[in-house]
């Protein structure tokens, strides 16, 4: 027997397991049978020590309001924007080499000759785009639903944090390619942060790691693209999931709310 | 030091109130019902034994950590060379035109770290700064300073263009229109042997002052000198 139970009431009919009907199978075990056994056992035993299934199904099988719609899923579109970003970044590494004399000459191998190369760098490119505009689209989703509200600032505020993180990936990753365009325009970007009164000057020297555009520029941008923001930037989408699951998400402003059945049943008995 | 309700959980007996109030309080944790008391820990010892694992904890987190923010931080604290290199003969140069000269701003990261200065020699009556043994010959920096494009000398109207915003500067380099905030920086020189040499960057306000160098962006005239103050990496002697 699986030690294994799902909670009954939640879980749709399809999901739950049914009980073989007297005659089927005439007692002999199919290897499906056994194969379907082997899996739930590997389960069980990976549960038994670590109770990972209650977690699971308090993150997964959540109520959600009346009149949750399509804009809903902005939110998880980020997420997956962000994922296909982490892992495509990862095989990118594989061929980037983050020295000012060899960039460019790396980026035009993953391009022209790695194989399968453009079509990675390609899903990288648009994709820090698409994740971008996602990013605005859930946070215009959030706040045109009122969703920034009491419980949920701190939700709003982690969120704030991702957006700043999310363009910080955008401004550190353009310079990557080493073409002349990024190369101007991060000239630019870095400029631009030199423009605030009394620490601009030395926030610029920061990240230029010198007075100049030099050596270190590239690698120090290179390091807070693939290692410093995206470590952070994982770690604040758990914290800002771990919100949605345990605050739930709001129902749109149009939704009334319904009486509470339980104030109802209060009014009547005083 | 008894921690707050919430943190205990239900399952923590809070001591019950004592009705004599003045009842010293036991020196025992388990008299006193806090969480994980066993037989015989004092609450002395307890304090002694949650601060020496949180100092030791403070510590070895400061061990991995300050020496990384240094080294980052390390950069900004570093103070540049004073190098001077050769760009020609002074009979190269005159002293109604510009002839660029590519020089090198960061040796080691090719091309990148190469850029162009026009250079021509000091013109008494248009060149009214005082003039010393750095500005005999006069290297102006190509470096917009709106935001840092590479600016470009346009001999037909004798101006200095930019092509990012459209900022403009006259031929001694004084912004004239669009966004820069202050003429363009110009390089020290000096004349060896008859060669032209060029030194390190210095920025310069709108009479031509100099000023140690600035970013682009960072208006040195009236208060912008002290809201952009200089950098630990300006170059010395
Ligand atoms: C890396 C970027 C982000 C990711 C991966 C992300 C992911 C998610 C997901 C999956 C949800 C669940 C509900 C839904 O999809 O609408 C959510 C909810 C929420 N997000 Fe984000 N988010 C990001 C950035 C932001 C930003 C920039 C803001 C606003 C400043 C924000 C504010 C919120 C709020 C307030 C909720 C609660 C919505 C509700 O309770 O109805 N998030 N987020
Ligand atoms: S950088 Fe030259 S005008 Fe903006």
């Amino acid at each position: 027997m699986p030690r294994l139970k799902f909670p009954a009431p939640p879980i749709p009919p399809a999901f739950q397991p049914k009980p073989k009907r007297p005659g089927t199978g005439n007692g002999k075990v199919k290897p499906a049978d056994q194969a379907a056994e082997a899996g739930i056992h590997v389960v069980d035993w990976i549960d038994e020590r670590t109770s990972l299934s209650g977690g699971l199904r308090w993150l997964m099988f959540r109520k959600v309001p009346r009149g949750t719609n399509w804009f809903y899923t902005l939110g998880s579109a980020t997420l997956f924007a962000f994922l296909s970003q982490a892992v495509t970044g990862v095989f990118l590494a594989m061929f980037y080499d983050p020295s000012a004399t060899h960039a460019y000459e790396s980026v035009r191998y993953i391009t022209n000759e790695a194989f399968l190369g453009q079509f990675v760098r390609g899903m990288h490119r648009w994709g820090s785009t698409v994740m971008v505009i996602l990013v605005f689209l859930h946070m215009a989703r959030t706040f045109f639903f009122g969703a920034y509200k009491y419980p949920r600032e701190l939700n709003w505020v982690i969120g704030v944090v991702l957006l700043i993180l999310t363009m910080t990936m955008a401004f550190t990753g353009y310079l990557l390619p080493f073409d002349q365009r990024s190369y101007w325009a991060t000239i630019v970007g870095v400029n631009i942060n030199g423009t605030g009164p009394l620490i601009g000057p030395y926030l610029s020297d920061f990240l230029r790691a010198g007075p100049e555009f030099g050596a270190l520029t590239l690698s120090r941008f290179y390091s807070i693209h693939m290692l410093l923001v995206p470590g952070l930037i994982a770690a604040l989408i758990g914290a800002h999931l771990y919100l949605v699951a345990k605050l739930g998400t709001t129902a749109p402003p149009w939704i009334e709310a319904e009486e509470d059945p339980a104030a109802e049943l209060h009014k009547a008995e005083v | 030091m008894f921690p707050p309700r919430s943190i205990l959980g239900r399952h923590h007996p809070i001591p019950p109130v004592s009705s004599e109030r003045k009842e010293p309080k036991s020196k025992y944790t388990a008299d006193r019902g806090i969480p994980g008391a066993f037989e015989g820990e004092t609450v002395t010892r307890r304090r002694l034994m949650t601060g020496t694992v949180h100092g030791l904890g403070a510590l070895a987190a400061g061990a991995f950590a300050l020496p990384a923010l240094g080294f980052a931080l390390g950069p900004v604290f570093k103070r540049q060379k004073f190098q001077w290199q050769s760009i020609g003969n002074v009979a190269d140069f005159n002293q109604t035109d510009y002839t660029p000269r590519v020089i090198t701003i960061v040796s080691g990261i090719g091309e990148a770290g190469k850029s162009t200065t026009y250079v021509r020699l000091r013109n008494p009556s248009i060149d009214t700064e005082p003039e010393d043994q750095y500005n005999r010959v006069i290297a102006i920096s190509t470096r917009c300073n709106h935001l840092g494009c590479p600016v470009r000398f346009t001999e037909a109207a004798g101006k200095f263009i930019c092509p990012c915003h459209g900022g403009v500067y006259d031929f001694r380099g004084v912004r004239e229109g669009g966004p820069p905030v202050r003429p363009l920086d110009r390089f020290y020189t000096r004349i060896e042997n008859g060669q032209v040499q060029v030194g390190p960057r210095y920025s310069v306000n709108s009479n031509l002052k100099r000023f140690s160098p600035r970013d682009p962006g960072e208006p040195v005239d009236g208060i912008g000198q002290y809201l952009y103050p200089s950098r630990f990496s300006t170059p010395q002697k």
